[in-house]
């Protein structure tokens, strides 16, 4: 019976994922009330996915302690949603609801992978969630945070410098430091201190001579990273400063001139770092050193294979044989015990996050905060794609987390609280919008309520957006 | 590089329309990204799947033993070649009613895996019976039976091959050569899998016999004479024309700087043409014509025939090996000619070229996997034949089919002349060394049957056999006569 109800939640939970998703999608072009009635329904989804995987659990683990972690569960879930829409009337729900979404996926594989574990990652998630409950006010009220350019260039450059004589004498093994009991690992939140630098600098930079004081500053983080054997940060930086500085200048040719940089330094990396071309003949043929290396990315290939398209179910595959699985892992364990649709679906709504955010910097109208937005929207995509892409060993592996699915604490909070500060920005729109609105009396017709902001027409929508019968521009 | 004033100003004054162009642009690269993983998952699960989960290094599928009885792997006549028995209380024996005779192919599944136990262990762990079945029989707590893996294999041409080939070691292939089907493969020394546990030390311990490789597959030899149908093609390739012409006065051995080639048994063939060389494996002419031929266009023919790459099978097995610098001294190039030289071949490979030559030129991909079946012969999974490569054309292969039927009229293999059954072939006695020694002479033979029309190709070898008719033949005739008289 127990096997029964198992084989047939498999299916049940690849059904809620897919209608799930669909919904992230359909968001963007319902409008009103019909938008609002969606993002509740995809509540319901979830819920219902976590209900339905935590009974699987249930059946197969039979410990007492599950159910009140899962009540617990349930209350932050509802908790985190209800605050947020209470106290952000305005915030998106749909970030909010993907990010409840991918919690709750981190929380069922986790807990299947090491209750204990999970335990303790949950409590990070309910502290870290009171921290982002309060930045959105931050980022509203303090606008000294847009004056602080180079404290944040000296603080990044600071604590990833403590990173890197902690990799010297422990010979790249340990990232992470220590601090009364908690070890965090500082990248985490310098990637957010990072975006802010970046966005002062490139902001205030008038000529030639301001952008090459900002690349160096990138460089310095880059190279930095690249000495402590911390890859995947390091091309999370980079990726995210190029891309940055294309916006901001508006010139293709420094994305041509970066990537092309980007790959000779690659190249030289590869013959001036062992540890980099350990990482390529792993990647190149992870059963050539499958004693060595290898073993980690090979697992993580049968996981998957294992799975198939409909996973083998809770409990049915083995992705513990997956060395530090919970940390990169997670999108291998996912697959193979939930399918790999649902897999499918997890990356999809990943998408649906950094197309949400790079919706919010396009409405966004200064130039800070619009680099602010999208530079972290791109520390989100990025490595969403190196940890996805490393455990399919479709680019080799980089050893990133998957933001909120994995195991750690230090990801969770910088996550949550980029989450927090996109959704302060958004506000922050909102707000601008309401003063425009008084100023300019008798031009707001309520496309806000219509909820026409939340759309984002995939294709040809600078015309519809910029030149269609809504533009608020072409009305004054 | 001085900055222009206008730098910045591009950037201030843009038009509405164009503000969130970059925006645009950096959302699509992402987007783009991201489809390459959706893309990827799918192509991972579509075509990459198979092979991650038959790798040998892939434990998953074993802790399905707890919940599945191993399939068993069935002869395309329907015998049991690899069965699981379950006795009273519930103990599982791995048995092999045929012990030796299949021994390599099957495998075995204790000790490691290899053979079909190894490369088909996810499907003889996986069922495909009906979800009500299981969850019926999980219910009463029964194993379900996992699904059955049908193989191309006869046990009546595997007895006879493996009676035939006797006391030698060596191997023998019979394929198949308009499909790739395997009908048989024998190796020897062979191993009892019944026992193997119990001979798993005297079998590993023992190098010189190496019971445990499939020498059929990856056991490589000096082809010998047999190589001569690729030196004619090379040949004939370079004279299209006039190959008729060409003439050679054989008179039982040629020099060429300090290395003399001898035909075998001190043989004299006098005035040759090509076709008179080929059928009598006149070695002096071929060494004769491997002086002439130009290596460049040589060595990539014989990497189109498969040389240094991985044969396109589903079995374990070795490169052959085909070493011939551009430059090499006529010595060299010589003995690379007669099939001597640095070159090895396994004898599968020789029964693809062989199948090649049959086939109309067209190379078929070999297999031995016919079906994939439930335990109670529903049918999951059907291989079908398919084509690796026309790799000589029609033309070319009928010459060759010509000179290897004359070989068995006239030349060295005429004791299958006169049967009831047309035949072309090759023989070869490839002589080996070790450590610069004159060791001995592997007897081979390579040919095919029906010649209008092949039914069957077949490669033997029959290590320190001597010559070719002398071994290696009369193994390949035993197995014509097998095959045509259950096929008559």
């Amino acid at each position: 019976m127990v096997s029964l109800i198992i084989e047939v939640s498999k299916y049940l939970l690849i059904l809620l994922a897919a209608i799930y998703t669909m919904q992230s999608y359909v968001a963007f072009r319902k409008r009103g009330e019909a938008q609002e009635f969606l993002f509740l329904r995809q509540n319901v989804l979830m819920f219902a996915i976590h209900f339905v995987a935590f009974m699987v659990l249930y059946l197969q683990m039979e410990e007492s302690q599950l159910l009140y972690f899962y009540g617990a569960q349930v209350i932050y879930l509802a908790a985190t949603l209800v605050l947020f829409r209470n106290l952000y009337p305005r915030a998106s729900k749909l970030i909010i609801n993907n990010m409840c979404m991918l919690s709750s996926i981190s929380f069922i594989m986790l807990t299947r992978l090491s209750l204990d574990q999970s335990i303790k990652q949950f409590k990070i998630l309910a502290a870290a969630t009171v921290i982002a409950l309060f930045v959105p006010v931050i980022i509203r009220k303090m606008h000294i945070l847009k004056k602080l350019t180079w404290a944040y260039v000296v603080l990044g450059i600071g604590m990833l410098g403590v990173v890197l004589v902690l990799a010297q004498t422990t010979g790249g093994a340990k990232l992470s430091i220590s601090l009364g009991g908690f070890s965090f690992q500082p990248s985490e939140f310098v990637k957010i201190i990072f975006v802010f630098a970046v966005a002062g600098l490139l902001t205030a930079a008038k000529d030639f001579k301001h952008v090459v004081i900002a690349t160096a500053v990138a460089a310095v983080h880059v190279l930095i990273l690249v000495v402590s054997t911390d890859l995947g940060s390091a091309l999370i930086f980079f990726v995210t400063y190029l891309i940055m500085l294309y916006v901001s200048t508006r010139k293709l040719w420094y994305l041509g001139a970066g990537a092309g940089a980007g790959s000779v330094a690659a190249v030289a990396a590869y013959f001036l770092f062992g540890h980099v071309k350990t990482r390529v003949a792993v990647w190149r043929d992870p059963f050539a050193s499958y004693e060595g290396g290898g073993y980690q990315i090979a697992q993580s290939l049968f996981a998957i294979g294992a799975g198939g398209w409909f996973g083998t179910g809770l409990f049915q595959g083995s992705p513990e044989s997956i060395p530090i699985v919970e940390q990169d892992f997670m999108f291998a364990a996912v697959t193979e015990e939930l399918g790999g649709i649902f897999s499918l679906c997890l990356i999809l709504i990943c998408m649906s996050c950094f197309i949400m955010i790079v919706n919010i910097a396009m409405r966004l109208t200064d130039e800070y905060y619009r680099l602010v937005a999208l530079g972290l929207g791109c520390m989100y995509a990025v490595q969403v794609f190196l940890t996805i892409g490393g455990a399919m060993k479709f680019i080799p592996m980089t050893g990133v987390t998957l933001p909120l699915v994995s195991y750690g604490g230090s990801s969770v909070v910088s996550t949550m609280v980029m989450f927090a500060i996109i959704q302060g920005l958004y506000i922050l729109r909102e707000d601008e919008e309401d003063r425009f609105e008084e100023d300019q009396e008798g031009y707001y017709d309520g496309y806000y309520e219509d909820g026409y902001y939340q759309d984002y027409p995939p294709e040809g929508y600078e015309d519809e957006y910029y030149g269609g019968p809504y533009d608020p521009y072409k009305r004054q | 590089m001085t900055p222009t004033k206008g730098s910045d100003d591009d950037r201030a004054p843009l038009p509405r329309e164009n503000r969130n162009r970059e925006l645009v642009r950096v959302a699509y690269i992402f987007i783009c990204m991201f489809f390459m993983l959706v893309g990827y998952l799918v192509y991972f699960n579509v075509i990459k799947a198979d092979e991650i989960n038959t790798n040998s290094y892939n434990t998953k599928q074993d802790t399905k033993e707890d919940m599945i009885i191993r399939g068993s792997i069935l002869s395309s006549d329907g015998e049991i070649l690899a069965g699981t028995n379950v006795d009273s209380e519930g103990n599982e024996t791995r048995l092999y009613p045929y012990s030796n005779i299949f021994a390599h192919v099957v495998g075995y599944a204790s000790n490691g895996r290899a053979g079909v136990e190894s490369t088909s262990n996810y499907d003889l762990l996986t069922s495909h019976a009906s979800i009500l079945e299981q969850v019926q029989n999980e219910a009463q707590n029964i194993k379900v039976r996992g699904d059955s893996v049908v193989l191309t294999l006869d046990t009546r041409m595997q007895q006879a091959a493996y009676n035939a080939l006797g006391s030698y070691r060596g191997a023998v292939v019979v394929m198949e050569p308009s499909t790739g089907r395997i009908l048989a493969m024998v190796s020897k020394p062979d191993f009892d899998p019944n026992t193997l546990s119990e001979d798993w030390d005297t079998l590993i311990s023992d190098e010189s016999s190496s019971a445990l490789l499939n020498r059929a597959a990856q056991g490589l030899y000096p082809p010998g004479s047999t190589f001569k149908i690729l030196t004619t093609l090379a040949y004939l390739r370079e004279h299209p024309q006039d190959y008729q012409n060409y003439s050679y006065n054989c008179t039982g051995s040629i020099s060429k700087e300090d290395v003399t080639i001898t035909c075998y048994g001190g043989s004299v063939h006098g005035l040759v043409g090509l076709q008179e060389a080929f059928y009598h494996s006149c070695n002096g002419a071929f060494a004769n014509i491997g002086m002439e031929l130009d290596n460049g266009k040589f060595i990539s023919m014989c990497e189109d025939f498969l040389f240094n790459t991985s044969l396109p099978v589903d079995m374990e097995s070795s490169q052959s090996r085909f070493m011939l610098d551009k430059n090499a001294s006529f010595g060299e190039e010589m003995m690379t000619a007669i099939g001597q030289g640095d070159t090895l071949v396994s004898p599968l490979h020789m029964a693809m070229i062989t199948s090649t030559v049959a086939n109309g030129g067209n190379m078929m991909r070999p297999y031995f996997i016919d079906h994939i079946e439930t335990y109670d012969g529903k049918l999951v999974k059907q291989s079908k034949p398919s084509s690796y490569k026309q790799l000589m054309s029609a033309e070319e292969a009928e010459i060759i089919t010509g000179y290897m039927v004359d070989t068995v009229n006239e030349g060295t293999a005429t004791s299958l002349s006169g049967q009831g059954y047309t035949a072309a072939g090759k023989t070869g006695s490839a002589e080996y060394e070790i450590d610069g020694e004159n060791e001995g002479t592997h007897s081979w033979f390579v040919g095919f049957s029906n010649v209008s029309n092949p039914d069957i190709v077949v490669s033997v070898i029959a290590e320190n056999g001597g010559s070719g008719s002398s071994a290696a033949l009369p193994i390949a005739k035993a197995l014509f006569d097998t095959y045509y008289s259950y096929n008559y």
